[in-house]
C-alpha cells in the first residue's frame, strides 16, 4: 500500500527578552542553579505575575511577519497540574484567546518547489522549570532559573507530508524569528523546541490516522530523523494489522527511535481557566501599525530582493537569505566587491566550507566581510587568479592579514606582463620538444585538448601566478604559429 | 488609652500626652494579660514592634512625624511580613517567614504604623466563624461563647477588646464587613483593585481585597488614605488618584438616596435584625437621606455562584503548597506522588480541603461550562443589577449577616448553614464594588452590623455617610461588657 504522512508542528521559540515573562529576573542561560529565580518565580504565597510588556510586541511581530491575525483582546489561561518544576502548580499559558491567530508560512523544497503551511495560532506561555536528576543521589534537585521564560508556542496546521517539509517549516520559522530578532532561534540551549506530530494514512484517504506526539525534538536534523522514524514505526504496525495507539513519544537520537513516554489514557485534566491574577491583554490598532511599520525586511522578502537586485540564481538566493547574518554577511561583501555573483559564490563556497569544518557560526568567521570583498577584488583586478584567491583566503581564515598583505608578503600577485609570461613559455616550450612537435603534427580539432598540457607547466613554472587567460592566449599564438 | 480610636491617638502622640513606646507596650501588655481568652494573635512581635515604636519617636523628636508614626495596629496573618511569620492560620505555613513584605504592610511600615503583631484568622480566609483555624477558633469578646466572624475574626477580636486600635483584614465574600458587624467595628471592603494585593496569600484572587477594620469610619479613612493607591506590582491594582478620605466626611446627607433591595427585606428576614436595621435606616433619614425600594434580581444566584468561583480559584491557588519548595512537608516521603497528597492532607484542615476539591471538581473538563462558566455569567448578571440600582441610588443598604454573632459551633458542623452566613455581602465582591459595615443597633446586647454598598469608588461617600451616622449614634462607641 502507498501511505501518506500527515505532519503538524508545535514549535516553542524562547523570546529573547531581557527578562521572564511574569517577573524581573534574568533569563540567561548557563547561570548557577536558582540564582535567577525571584520571589515571583518560586511561587511564594502573596506572589503576582505582571506581564513583560515586551513579550507581546514580540508575539505581534511573528503575527505579522506570518500574515496571521492579531487577537486585539487575548488572555492567559491557567493550566493546572502539579510537577516539582512547575512552583505555582500552575502553568500560566493562552488557551482559549491565543494573542496571534490563523496565519502562513512558505517553505521552499530542495526540488525547488514551494509550498504553503497554514498556521493554526501562536500563543504565549511562560517555561517550567528544571528537575535535576543525575547530581543529587537517590534525590531530585530543582533549579527554578527556567521557570518564567517566556515562550511563543508556535502550532501549524497539518499540512506537511514528509520529514523534509517539516524541517523546511522549522528552519523557515528559524530564520523568521531570528530575522525579527525576537528570538535568538539557539537550539542547542533549547531556545527552539519541536514537538512533532506524525500520523501515517493510506495515500487518498482524506480521513486522519491516530497520530503521536513525539516531544521536544531539538535540532533539525533529529526532527527529520524523529520524523522519519515515526514514520516508518506507524507504517509497519499498519501494514502488520496492528493499530496505533494516540500518545506522547520521546526521540532517542543514539537509537533513533521514538519509544513510548505516556499513552492519551493517563492523560492530565488541565483545568484550564483564565488566570484572575491577570488582565486581557488589548492590543490596540495603533500598536499594530507602529510593530508593522518596524518590521524588517524577512526571509522571503530578501530572497525576492536577492533574485532581483543581484541577479542571484534562485537557490542562491534561498541559501543566502536563510539566516539574517548570513544574509548580511554576503551583502556586505558584494557590496565591498561590486560583484554579488562572486560574493555568492565565495560566501556560499569558502567561506562555509571553512566554517562547517570549524563547526562556526557565520558571526565568528575569522574573515571580516570587508576584507572578503577585498579579495574578490584582487580576483577582478587580476592582481591574482581564483585559484590563488584559494590560497589567499585560507591565510585570511588564518589569520595571516589581510588579502593585500598577504599577496604582497607571499608574493602571489598574478603576473600580467605579457613579457615575462613570454619568456615562461618560451622556456617551456624550449623543454618540451617531443610535445610540441607532436602538437604541431595533430589534426587541428585535437590541439585544444593538447594546450592544457602546456599551460599546466606554464603555471607550475610560474607558481600559478601567471594570468591563465594570457597563458592560453600566448602559447596557443606561439604553437599555431 | 486602648478606648482612644486612631485619631485620637494620633493627637495624643502629637501632643506628647505619651510616647509611642509607651502606647506599644500598653497594647502588649494588653494582649499578654488577655488574649488568653480571645485568642485573636496567632504571633505578636514584641521586640519588633518596640523597636519600631522607638525609631518612631526618635522621628517624632527630629520633627519628622506624621500622622501614622507610632500608631499601633495588628495583621491579619496572611498579609506577608518581611522577617515575620505569616501563617494564613494554616499548618501549612505554620513556619513560614517571608523575605518580603506585602504592599498593606510595606506602606503601613512607610507611614511610621507599629504592628503589634498578626491576628487569627480562618485558614486561608475560608470561613465565616474563625472556627477554622490550626491556632484554634478566635472569641468574641462581646460574648466569650460566641464566634468574632471570619474569616478576619481574629483582626476583629482583637480591635474590639482593644489589644490593638485598628487592624487590617481581607475581605474575599464578607470578611472585613461580618466579623466587623459581629464585634460592633467599622469595617471596609473597598472597591476591588483599590488596594494592592501583592504579598497578600491568595484566595480567590478575583474577590480578595483588603481593608482596614476600625473603631470607627474616621479610623478607616485614616488607614484607607494610607492602604490605597495603584501597585505596579499588581496588575488588577487600578491606577486612580486616590482622594483624601478625610476630607469628605463632613458632607451632609442631605440628598443621599438609600436603596432598599426587596430581596434582602423579604420576610426571609429576621425580624429583631430587620426591626434593628430598619431603625438604623431612619437615623439616617433623620440626617437627610431618602430611602427607595429597588429590585437586586438576581440576589438567589449569588451565594451557588460564589462557591463555585472562589473555589474554583482558591483550588489553584493553593496548589502552589505543595511540600516541594517551603511550608509543611511530610516526613520520610515515599515518593512524589506521597509528597504531595500526605503534605497537603497533613497541611490542610478540612474545610480548605472541602473547597480544594469543589474547585477542583468545577474547574475540570466536563464541568467547566455547566459550574464556572455559568457562575462567571451569574456573575454578570448580578453586576448588572448593581449598575441598574445605582441609577437611582447612591448607596444600598442591608443588614450586614442574617444575624448576630452565634455561638462557637452551633453552624460548624453544616457548611451550607455557614455559607448563608455570607448572603448580604457575598455579592458585593462578585461584583467587585465597595462596602462598609458599621454599628448599627444591637440585638439581645450583642452588636448588629449595617452594610452600605456603593458604587464603584465610592468609598469616600460610605465613610462619610458612616461617619455622619456616627455623629449622631453612639453604637460605634459602646464597647464589650468587661473591657476596662
Amino acid at each position: 500500500m502507498q501511505w501518506e504522512a500527515v505532519i503538524g508542528l508545535e514549535v516553542h521559540v524562547q523570546l529573547a527578552t531581557q527578562s521572564k515573562i511574569f517577573s524581573g529576573s534574568s533569563i540567561a542561560f548557563g547561570a548557577e542553579p536558582n540564582s535567577q529565580a525571584s520571589a515571583v518565580d518560586l511561587a511564594m504565597p502573596g506572589m503576582l505575575p505582571v506581564l513583560n510588556e515586551g513579550v507581546v510586541r514580540m508575539a505581534i511581530q511573528f503575527g505579522l511577519a506570518v500574515d496571521a491575525e492579531i487577537a486585539r483582546r487575548s488572555v492567559f489561561d491557567r493550566k493546572n497540574y502539579f510537577y516539582p518544576d512547575l512552583p505555582k502548580g500552575y502553568q500560566i499559558s493562552q488557551m482559549y484567546h491565543p494573542i496571534v491567530g490563523p496565519g502562513k508560512i512558505h517553505i521552499e523544497l530542495e526540488s525547488g518547489e514551494s509550498r504553503t503551511v497554514g498556521l493554526h495560532h501562536a500563543h504565549l506561555e511562560e517555561d517550567a522549570g528544571k528537575s535535576l536528576h543525575e547530581d543529587f543521589h537517590g534525590m531530585t534537585g530543582i533549579d527554578l532559573n527556567r521557570a518564567g521564560t517566556p515562550l511563543l508556542e508556535i502550532v501549524s496546521e497539518p499540512d506537511m507530508r514528509s520529514a523534509e517539509e517539516a524541517v523546511a517549516f522549522l528552519r523557515k520559522l528559524h530564520a523568521i524569528v531570528t530575522y525579527l530578532g525576537v528570538s535568538d532561534g539557539d537550539m542547542s540551549q533549547g531556545s527552539m523546541r519541536c514537538d512533532c506530530n506524525v500520523s501515517v494514512r493510506p495515500k487518498g484517504q482524506t480521513e486522519l490516522g491516530t497520530r503521536t506526539e513525539t516531544k521536544n525534538v531539538n535540532s533539525f536534523r533529529f526532527v527529520e530523523k524523529a520524523i522519519n522514524s515515526e514514520i516508518q514505526r506507524q507504517i509497519e504496525i499498519l501494514e502488520d494489522g496492528g493499530r496505533i495507539v494516540q500518545e506522547t513519544r520521546l526521540y532517542d537520537p543514539e537509537k533513533n527511535e521514538t519509544r513510548s513516554m505516556r499513552s492519551k489514557e493517563f492523560a492530565n485534566d488541565y483545568r484550564y481557566f483564565p488566570d484572575p491574577d491577570l488582565l486581557p491583554v488589548v492590543v490596540t490598532e495603533e500598536l499594530i501599525e507602529q510593530l508593522r511599520r518596524e518590521l524588517p525586511e524577512l526571509p522571503d522578502q530578501k530572497r525576492e530582493r536577492f533574485k532581483r537586485e543581484h541577479e542571484l540564481s534562485d537557490y542562491d538566493a534561498g541559501v543566502l537569505s536563510q539566516s539574517r547574518p548570513l544574509a548580511d554577511y554576503f551583502e556586505a561583501v558584494a557590496g565591498v566587491s561590486g560583484d554579488p555573483k562572486l560574493a555568492a559564490n565565495w560566501v556560499m563556497g569558502e567561506l562555509s566550507r571553512f566554517l562547517n569544518q570549524n563547526e562556526l557560526a557565520i558571526g565568528q568567521s575569522p574573515v571580516a566581510s570587508e576584507d572578503l570583498g577585498q579579495l574578490i577584488l584582487r580576483i577582478k583586478d587580476n592582481t591574482i587568479s581564483g585559484k590563488i584567491a584559494k590560497e589567499v583566503f585560507e591565510r585570511m581564515w588564518n589569520g595571516e592579514g589581510s588579502a593585500d598583505n598577504i599577496i604582497d608578503k607571499q608574493g602571489l600577485k598574478q603576473v600580467t606582463d605579457t613579457g615575462a609570461i613570454e619568456g615562461i613559455i618560451d622556456e617551456v616550450l624550449a623543454n618540451s620538444a617531443q610535445q610540441v612537435e607532436n602538437y604541431r603534427a595533430a589534426p587541428e580539432d585535437r590541439r585544444p585538448k593538447m594546450l592544457g598540457y602546456f599551460v599546466g607547466q606554464v603555471m607550475k613554472a610560474s607558481r600559478g601566478k601567471a594570468n591563465p587567460a594570457q597563458v592560453n592566449e600566448l602559447l596557443a599564438r606561439k604553437l599555431d604559429a | 488609652m486602648h478606648l482612644k480610636s486612631v485619631a485620637e491617638l494620633a493627637r495624643g502622640l502629637a501632643a506628647g500626652e505619651y510616647s509611642s513606646v509607651e502606647l506599644t507596650r500598653h497594647f502588649l501588655a494588653r494582649i499578654r494579660e488577655r488574649d488568653g481568652t480571645y485568642n485573636s494573635f496567632i504571633t505578636v512581635c514584641e521586640t519588633q514592634a518596640l523597636a519600631d515604636a522607638e525609631a518612631a519617636d526618635q522621628r517624632r523628636a527630629a520633627g519628622e512625624a506624621r500622622q501614622w508614626t507610632g500608631i499601633p495596629f495588628a495583621h491579619k496573618d496572611l498579609f506577608c511580613t518581611r522577617g515575620i511569620k505569616t501563617t494564613c492560620g494554616s499548618r501549612m505555613l505554620e513556619n513560614f517567614v517571608p523575605p518580603y513584605d506585602s504592599t498593606v504592610a510595606e506602606k503601613l511600615r512607610d507611614a511610621g504604623a507599629v504592628c503589634l503583631g498578626k491576628t487569627n484568622m480562618d485558614e486561608f480566609a475560608m470561613g465565616s466563624s474563625n472556627e477554622n483555624s490550626y491556632f484554634g477558633a478566635v472569641r468574641n469578646p462581646w460574648g466569650e461563647n460566641r464566634v468574632p466572624g471570619g474569616s478576619s475574626g481574629g483582626s476583629a477580636a482583637a480591635v474590639a477588646a482593644r489589644l490593638a486600635p485598628i487592624a487590617t483584614g481581607t475581605d474575599t465574600g464578607g470578611s472585613i464587613r461580618q466579623p466587623a458587624a459581629f464585634c460592633g467595628l467599622t469595617g471596609l471592603k473597598p472597591t476591588y483593585g483599590r488596594i494592592s494585593r501583592y504579598g497578600m496569600v491568595a484566595f480567590a484572587s478575583s474577590l480578595d481585597q483588603a481593608g482596614p477594620i476600625a473603631q470607627n469610619a474616621e479610623d478607616a479613612a485614616l488607614m484607607m488614605n494610607v492602604l490605597a493607591g495603584f501597585d505596579p506590582r499588581d496588575s488588577t491594582s487600578i491606577d486612580r488618584t486616590v482622594p483624601d478620605y478625610t476630607a469628605t466626611l463632613g458632607e451632609p446627607l442631605k440628598g443621599l438616596r438609600i436603596g432598599l433591595p426587596e430581596e434582602y427585606f423579604s420576610d426571609k428576614l429576621d425580624s429583631t435584625m430587620g426591626d434593628a436595621i430598619t431603625r438604623a435606616i431612619a437615623e439616617l433619614e433623620k440626617l437627610g437621606a431618602t430611602v427607595k425600594n429597588i429590585r437586586l434580581p438576581h440576589t438567589d444566584l449569588a451565594i451557588p455562584a460564589y462557591y463555585v468561583i472562589a473555589p474554583a480559584e482558591a483550588s489553584t491557588n493553593l496548589s502552589r503548597f505543595d511540600g516541594v519548595r517551603y511550608g509543611h512537608r511530610c516526613d520520610a516521603p515515599e515518593s512524589l506522588e506521597d509528597l504531595y497528597t500526605r503534605s497537603r492532607a497533613e497541611g490542610f484542615g478540612p474545610e480548605v480541603r472541602r473547597r480544594i476539591l469543589i474547585g477542583t471538581y468545577a474547574l475540570s473538563a466536563g464541568f467547566f461550562d455547566a459550574y464556572y462558566l455559568k457562575a462567571q455569567k451569574v456573575r454578570n448578571l448580578i453586576q448588572q443589577d448593581y449598575v441598574k440600582a445605582f441609577e437611582e441610588v447612591d448607596v444600598i443598604a442591608s443588614p450586614t449577616a442574617p444575624s448576630a454573632a452565634f455561638p462557637l459551633g452551633s453552624k460548624s458542623k453544616d457548611p451550607v448553614t455557614m455559607y448563608l452566613e455570607d448572603l448580604y455581602t457575598i455579592s458585593v465582591n462578585l461584583a467587585g464594588l465597595p462596602a462598609i459595615s458599621l454599628p448599627g443597633g444591637a440585638i439581645e446586647g450583642l452588636p448588629v452590623g449595617l452594610q452600605l454598598v456603593g458604587d464603584y469608588f465610592s468609598e469616600d461617600k460610605l465613610l462619610n455617610v458612616a461617619h455622619q451616622f456616627q455623629q449622631a449614634t453612639d453604637w460605634h462607641q459602646r464597647t464589650p461588657a468587661n473591657l476596662d
